[in-house]
Protein backbone atom coordinates (compact mmCIF):
# COMPACT_ATOMS: atom_id res chain seq x y z
CA UNK A 1 0.00 0.00 0.00
CA UNK A 2 1.37 3.20 -0.42
CA UNK A 3 1.79 6.42 1.07
CA UNK A 4 -1.57 8.75 1.49
CA UNK A 5 -1.18 12.10 2.96
CA UNK A 6 -2.64 14.48 6.31
CA UNK A 7 -5.54 14.45 5.29
CA UNK A 8 -5.98 10.85 6.67
CA UNK A 9 -5.18 12.62 10.38
CA UNK A 10 -8.27 14.97 10.39
CA UNK A 11 -10.23 12.02 12.69
CA UNK A 12 -7.32 10.87 14.71
CA UNK A 13 -6.26 13.95 15.52
CA UNK A 14 -9.21 15.48 15.95
CA UNK A 15 -10.14 12.78 18.67
CA UNK A 16 -6.92 14.28 20.83
CA UNK A 17 -7.00 18.21 20.29
CA UNK A 18 -9.86 20.60 20.38
CA UNK A 19 -9.27 22.30 17.14
CA UNK A 20 -8.08 20.49 13.20
CA UNK A 21 -4.62 20.04 13.01
CA UNK A 22 -4.38 18.80 9.87
CA UNK A 23 -5.10 22.23 8.63
CA UNK A 24 -1.83 24.12 10.54
CA UNK A 25 1.61 24.72 9.36
CA UNK A 26 4.21 22.49 11.46
CA UNK A 27 8.07 22.65 11.19
CA UNK A 28 10.36 19.70 10.38
CA UNK A 29 12.81 19.28 13.32
CA UNK A 30 15.20 17.72 10.30
CA UNK A 31 15.01 20.12 7.30
CA UNK A 32 12.80 23.04 8.72
CA UNK A 33 10.67 22.70 6.10
CA UNK A 34 6.89 24.32 7.31
CA UNK A 35 4.06 23.08 5.99
CA UNK A 36 0.46 22.57 6.16
CA UNK A 37 -0.27 18.76 7.71
CA UNK A 38 -2.59 18.07 5.17
CA UNK A 39 0.47 17.80 2.91
CA UNK A 40 2.09 15.02 5.19
CA UNK A 41 2.93 11.64 4.06
CA UNK A 42 1.33 9.22 6.16
CA UNK A 43 2.07 5.85 6.57
CA UNK A 44 -0.90 3.42 7.65
CA UNK A 45 -0.36 0.92 9.93
CA UNK A 46 -2.76 -1.53 11.41
CA UNK A 47 -1.53 -0.04 15.41
CA UNK A 48 -1.68 3.32 13.94
CA UNK A 49 -0.46 6.48 11.58
CA UNK A 50 3.45 7.08 10.79
CA UNK A 51 3.68 10.42 9.13
CA UNK A 52 6.89 12.24 7.74
CA UNK A 53 7.94 15.37 5.80
CA UNK A 54 6.69 15.65 2.79
CA UNK A 55 10.32 17.34 1.44
CA UNK A 56 13.13 15.40 3.79
CA UNK A 57 11.14 11.99 4.39
CA UNK A 58 11.86 12.12 7.75
CA UNK A 59 9.24 11.06 10.57
CA UNK A 60 7.60 14.11 12.12
CA UNK A 61 4.94 12.38 13.87
CA UNK A 62 4.04 8.34 14.93
CA UNK A 63 0.38 8.17 16.58
CA UNK A 64 0.10 4.44 17.87
CA UNK A 65 -2.96 2.98 19.04
CA UNK A 66 -3.45 0.49 21.60
CA UNK A 67 -6.21 -1.28 24.30
CA UNK A 68 -5.16 1.00 27.01
CA UNK A 69 -3.44 3.96 25.01
CA UNK A 70 -2.86 6.34 22.31
CA UNK A 71 1.21 6.86 21.78
CA UNK A 72 1.38 10.49 20.31
CA UNK A 73 4.88 11.01 19.19
CA UNK A 74 5.83 14.50 17.55
CA UNK A 75 10.04 14.06 17.97
CA UNK A 76 9.95 15.53 14.53
CA UNK A 77 8.00 18.59 14.96
CA UNK A 78 9.66 21.49 16.09
CA UNK A 79 7.01 23.45 16.18
CA UNK A 80 3.02 24.57 15.05
CA UNK A 81 1.84 27.57 13.92
CA UNK A 82 -1.94 27.68 15.17
CA UNK A 83 -4.18 29.90 13.50
CA UNK A 84 -5.97 32.56 16.13
CA UNK B 1 -15.44 13.90 18.73
CA UNK B 2 -18.99 11.79 18.16
CA UNK B 3 -19.64 8.91 16.17
CA UNK B 4 -22.86 8.99 14.30
CA UNK B 5 -24.65 5.92 12.96
CA UNK B 6 -25.65 5.90 9.55
CA UNK B 7 -28.70 3.67 8.16
CA UNK B 8 -28.47 3.36 4.32
CA UNK B 9 -31.36 4.87 2.52
CA UNK B 10 -30.34 4.39 -1.12
CA UNK B 11 -27.44 2.43 -3.34
CA UNK B 12 -26.83 2.63 -7.02
CA UNK B 13 -24.24 1.25 -8.63
CA UNK B 14 -21.81 4.17 -10.50
CA UNK B 15 -19.32 2.10 -12.17
CA UNK B 16 -18.49 -2.02 -12.91
CA UNK B 17 -16.61 -1.81 -9.24
CA UNK B 18 -18.31 0.63 -7.63
CA UNK B 19 -21.53 2.44 -6.20
CA UNK B 20 -22.48 5.35 -4.34
CA UNK B 21 -24.51 4.78 -0.92
CA UNK B 22 -27.20 7.38 0.53
CA UNK B 23 -26.99 7.24 4.66
CA UNK B 24 -29.49 8.87 6.74
CA UNK B 25 -27.28 10.45 9.80
CA UNK B 26 -28.98 11.78 12.59
CA UNK B 27 -27.78 14.92 14.59
CA UNK B 28 -25.69 15.18 10.80
CA UNK B 29 -25.74 19.28 10.42
CA UNK B 30 -23.84 19.09 6.97
CA UNK B 31 -20.37 19.19 5.57
CA UNK B 32 -18.24 21.31 3.27
CA UNK B 33 -17.15 19.89 -0.59
CA UNK B 34 -14.09 18.34 -0.01
CA UNK B 35 -14.72 16.81 3.29
CA UNK B 36 -14.55 13.58 4.20
CA UNK B 37 -15.69 10.69 6.75
CA UNK B 38 -14.41 8.12 9.10
CA UNK B 39 -16.38 4.60 8.83
CA UNK B 40 -16.05 2.40 11.42
CA UNK B 41 -17.01 -1.40 11.09
CA UNK B 42 -17.70 -3.34 14.07
CA UNK B 43 -17.66 -7.62 13.59
CA UNK B 44 -19.66 -9.50 15.84
CA UNK B 45 -16.85 -10.53 17.67
CA UNK B 46 -15.64 -7.31 18.34
CA UNK B 47 -13.24 -6.55 15.69
CA UNK B 48 -13.11 -3.29 14.25
CA UNK B 49 -12.22 -1.73 10.86
CA UNK B 50 -11.91 1.99 10.15
CA UNK B 51 -11.45 3.73 6.57
CA UNK B 52 -11.57 7.30 4.96
CA UNK B 53 -14.05 7.87 2.77
CA UNK B 54 -14.57 10.85 0.97
CA UNK B 55 -18.47 12.65 1.24
CA UNK B 56 -19.98 13.49 -2.34
CA UNK B 57 -23.25 15.01 -0.85
CA UNK B 58 -22.68 19.26 0.37
CA UNK B 59 -25.58 20.62 1.61
CA UNK B 60 -26.93 21.62 5.29
CA UNK B 61 -29.08 17.98 5.18
CA UNK B 62 -28.84 15.15 7.18
CA UNK B 63 -28.41 13.03 4.48
CA UNK B 64 -24.87 11.85 3.42
CA UNK B 65 -23.85 10.65 0.42
CA UNK B 66 -20.74 8.59 -0.32
CA UNK B 67 -19.39 6.39 -3.15
CA UNK B 68 -16.56 3.65 -3.07
CA UNK B 69 -14.30 1.96 -5.26
CA UNK B 70 -13.90 -1.55 -4.25
CA UNK B 71 -10.37 -2.52 -3.84
CA UNK B 72 -9.68 -6.45 -4.86
CA UNK B 73 -7.80 -6.94 -1.60
CA UNK B 74 -9.91 -4.51 0.62
CA UNK B 75 -11.01 -5.59 4.10
CA UNK B 76 -14.11 -2.58 3.86
CA UNK B 77 -14.25 -1.73 0.66
CA UNK B 78 -15.78 -5.00 -0.82
CA UNK B 79 -18.40 -4.85 1.96
CA UNK B 80 -19.77 -1.31 1.27
CA UNK B 81 -19.79 -2.06 -2.34
CA UNK B 82 -21.60 -5.65 -2.70
CA UNK B 83 -23.29 -6.38 1.04
CA UNK B 84 -24.63 -3.47 2.71
CA UNK B 85 -28.18 -2.99 1.87
CA UNK B 86 -31.03 -0.53 2.45
CA UNK B 87 -31.80 -0.40 6.30
CA UNK B 88 -28.19 -1.56 7.43
CA UNK B 89 -26.26 0.74 9.72
CA UNK B 90 -22.77 1.79 9.82
CA UNK B 91 -20.60 4.41 12.28
CA UNK B 92 -19.69 7.80 11.22
CA UNK B 93 -16.95 10.39 12.22
CA UNK B 94 -17.05 13.21 10.90
CA UNK B 95 -17.10 15.65 9.23
CA UNK B 96 -13.61 15.87 8.98
CA UNK B 97 -10.78 18.02 7.17
CA UNK B 98 -10.90 21.56 6.93
CA UNK B 99 -7.98 21.62 4.03
CA UNK B 100 -9.36 20.08 0.80
CA UNK B 101 -12.25 21.95 1.03
CA UNK B 102 -14.44 24.58 -1.03
CA UNK B 103 -16.59 26.88 0.05
CA UNK B 104 -19.27 28.77 -1.93
CA UNK B 105 -17.55 32.41 -0.42
CA UNK B 106 -14.07 31.05 -2.14
CA UNK B 107 -13.04 33.73 -5.01
CA UNK B 108 -11.42 32.69 -7.79
CA UNK B 109 -11.15 30.17 -11.11
CA UNK B 110 -10.87 26.85 -9.50
CA UNK B 111 -9.25 23.98 -11.26
CA UNK B 112 -10.21 19.89 -10.35
CA UNK B 113 -8.39 16.86 -11.19
CA UNK B 114 -9.48 13.83 -10.48
CA UNK B 115 -8.36 10.10 -11.02
CA UNK B 116 -10.86 7.27 -11.00
CA UNK B 117 -12.73 7.10 -7.65
CA UNK B 118 -11.00 10.66 -6.67
CA UNK B 119 -13.61 12.41 -8.39
CA UNK B 120 -15.69 11.94 -5.35
CA UNK B 121 -14.89 15.36 -3.46
CA UNK B 122 -14.38 17.05 -6.42
CA UNK B 123 -18.36 16.05 -6.77
CA UNK B 124 -18.77 17.77 -4.00
CA UNK B 125 -17.22 20.80 -5.02
CA UNK B 126 -18.84 21.19 -8.54
CA UNK B 127 -22.20 20.51 -6.79
CA UNK B 128 -21.65 23.25 -4.20
CA UNK B 129 -20.77 25.67 -7.20
CA UNK B 130 -23.76 24.70 -8.79
CA UNK B 131 -25.98 25.26 -6.06
CA UNK B 132 -24.44 28.19 -4.97
CA UNK B 133 -25.34 29.59 -9.04
CA UNK B 134 -21.48 30.71 -8.22
CA UNK B 135 -20.24 32.31 -11.44
CA UNK B 136 -16.42 31.99 -10.62
CA UNK B 137 -14.43 29.69 -13.31
CA UNK B 138 -14.75 25.92 -12.72
CA UNK B 139 -13.03 23.53 -14.53
CA UNK B 140 -12.63 19.70 -13.73
CA UNK B 141 -10.34 17.06 -15.60
CA UNK B 142 -11.31 13.81 -14.97
CA UNK B 143 -8.70 10.76 -15.94
CA UNK B 144 -10.80 7.41 -15.98
CA UNK B 145 -9.68 3.92 -17.40
CA UNK B 146 -12.60 4.12 -19.87
CA UNK B 147 -15.91 5.62 -20.26
CA UNK B 148 -17.54 3.00 -17.93
CA UNK B 149 -15.43 3.71 -14.85
CA UNK B 150 -16.78 7.19 -14.20
CA UNK B 151 -18.34 7.86 -11.23
CA UNK B 152 -21.50 10.47 -11.55
CA UNK B 153 -20.79 10.99 -15.29
CA UNK B 154 -24.03 12.25 -16.64
CA UNK B 155 -24.67 14.35 -13.54
CA UNK B 156 -21.40 15.89 -13.68
CA UNK B 157 -22.16 16.40 -17.64
CA UNK B 158 -25.42 17.84 -17.02
CA UNK B 159 -23.83 20.37 -14.43
CA UNK B 160 -21.71 21.91 -17.25
CA UNK B 161 -22.51 25.44 -18.32
CA UNK B 162 -20.27 28.56 -18.89
CA UNK B 163 -18.78 28.43 -15.50
CA UNK B 164 -18.33 24.48 -15.34
CA UNK B 165 -16.35 22.93 -17.95
CA UNK B 166 -15.89 19.30 -17.84
CA UNK B 167 -12.67 17.40 -20.02
CA UNK B 168 -11.85 13.90 -20.28
CA UNK B 169 -8.82 11.69 -19.56
CA UNK B 170 -9.26 8.35 -21.22
CA UNK B 171 -6.38 6.07 -20.17
CA UNK B 172 -6.87 2.36 -21.71
CA UNK B 173 -9.83 2.72 -23.27
CA UNK B 174 -11.45 6.06 -25.33
CA UNK B 175 -14.74 6.30 -26.70
CA UNK B 176 -15.06 5.73 -30.41
CA UNK B 177 -14.12 9.17 -31.84
CA UNK B 178 -12.05 10.59 -29.71
CA UNK B 179 -9.66 13.05 -30.72
CA UNK B 180 -7.12 12.08 -27.99
CA UNK B 181 -5.62 8.32 -28.04
CA UNK B 182 -5.95 6.80 -24.88
CA UNK B 183 -2.80 7.03 -22.52
CA UNK B 184 -1.96 8.31 -18.82
CA UNK B 185 -2.07 12.13 -18.05
CA UNK B 186 0.33 13.92 -19.25
CA UNK B 187 1.93 17.83 -18.76
CA UNK B 188 0.67 18.36 -22.39
CA UNK B 189 -2.85 17.20 -21.18
CA UNK B 190 -2.94 19.64 -18.70
CA UNK B 191 -0.85 22.46 -20.19
CA UNK B 192 -3.88 21.99 -23.18
CA UNK B 193 -7.28 21.17 -20.87
CA UNK B 194 -6.66 22.82 -17.36
CA UNK B 195 -6.42 26.11 -16.20
CA UNK B 196 -3.39 28.43 -17.00
CA UNK B 197 -0.84 29.33 -14.57
CA UNK B 198 -1.29 32.61 -15.83
CA UNK B 199 -4.57 32.95 -13.92
CA UNK B 200 -3.52 31.65 -10.62
CA UNK B 201 -6.37 29.12 -10.11
CA UNK B 202 -6.82 27.22 -6.52
CA UNK B 203 -6.25 23.39 -7.63
CA UNK B 204 -7.86 20.17 -6.42
CA UNK B 205 -6.35 16.93 -7.37
CA UNK B 206 -7.39 13.38 -5.77
CA UNK B 207 -6.97 9.79 -6.54
CA UNK B 208 -3.97 7.31 -6.22
CA UNK B 209 -1.31 8.41 -4.69
CA UNK B 210 0.81 7.90 -7.73
CA UNK B 211 -1.42 9.85 -10.07
CA UNK B 212 -1.79 12.62 -7.33
CA UNK B 213 2.25 12.89 -7.57
CA UNK B 214 2.24 12.73 -11.20
CA UNK B 215 0.20 15.60 -11.59
CA UNK B 216 1.12 17.89 -8.87
CA UNK B 217 4.76 17.77 -10.17
CA UNK B 218 3.63 18.52 -13.56
CA UNK B 219 1.66 21.54 -12.48
CA UNK B 220 4.27 23.09 -10.54
CA UNK B 221 6.31 22.90 -13.72
CA UNK B 222 3.81 24.45 -15.62
CA UNK B 223 4.13 27.56 -13.04
CA UNK B 224 1.97 26.39 -11.04
CA UNK B 225 1.97 27.75 -7.40
CA UNK B 226 2.81 24.92 -5.79
CA UNK B 227 0.72 26.49 -2.20
CA UNK B 228 -2.39 26.52 -4.54
CA UNK B 229 -2.00 22.99 -5.62
CA UNK B 230 -4.13 20.73 -2.79
CA UNK B 231 -3.90 17.32 -2.85
CA UNK B 232 -5.61 14.75 -1.45
CA UNK B 233 -4.33 10.66 -2.05
CA UNK B 234 -6.14 7.79 -1.26
CA UNK B 235 -2.87 5.04 -1.85
CA UNK B 236 -3.28 2.36 -3.95
CA UNK B 237 -1.29 -0.32 -5.94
Amino acid sequence: MEHVDGNVLAGPLGELFRFDLTTTSGECRHCHDVSVLARAMVYLDPSGYVVRCSSCGEMLMAIVTTEKRTWLDLSGVSGLQIPT
Amino acid sequence: MTWHVGTVVDTKTETPTGRSIVFDVPGWTGNLAGQHVDVRLSAPDGYQAVRSYSIASADSSQRVQLAVDKLPDGEVSPYLVDDLQVGDQVEFRGPLGGWFVWRPTDVGPVQLIAGGSGAVPLVAMARAHAAATSTEEFRMLYSVREPADAFFSSELQSLTNEHFALDWIYTRKAPEGAARPAGRITADDLARLAAPAASNPLVFVCGPTGFVETVATQLVELGHDPQRVKTERFGGK
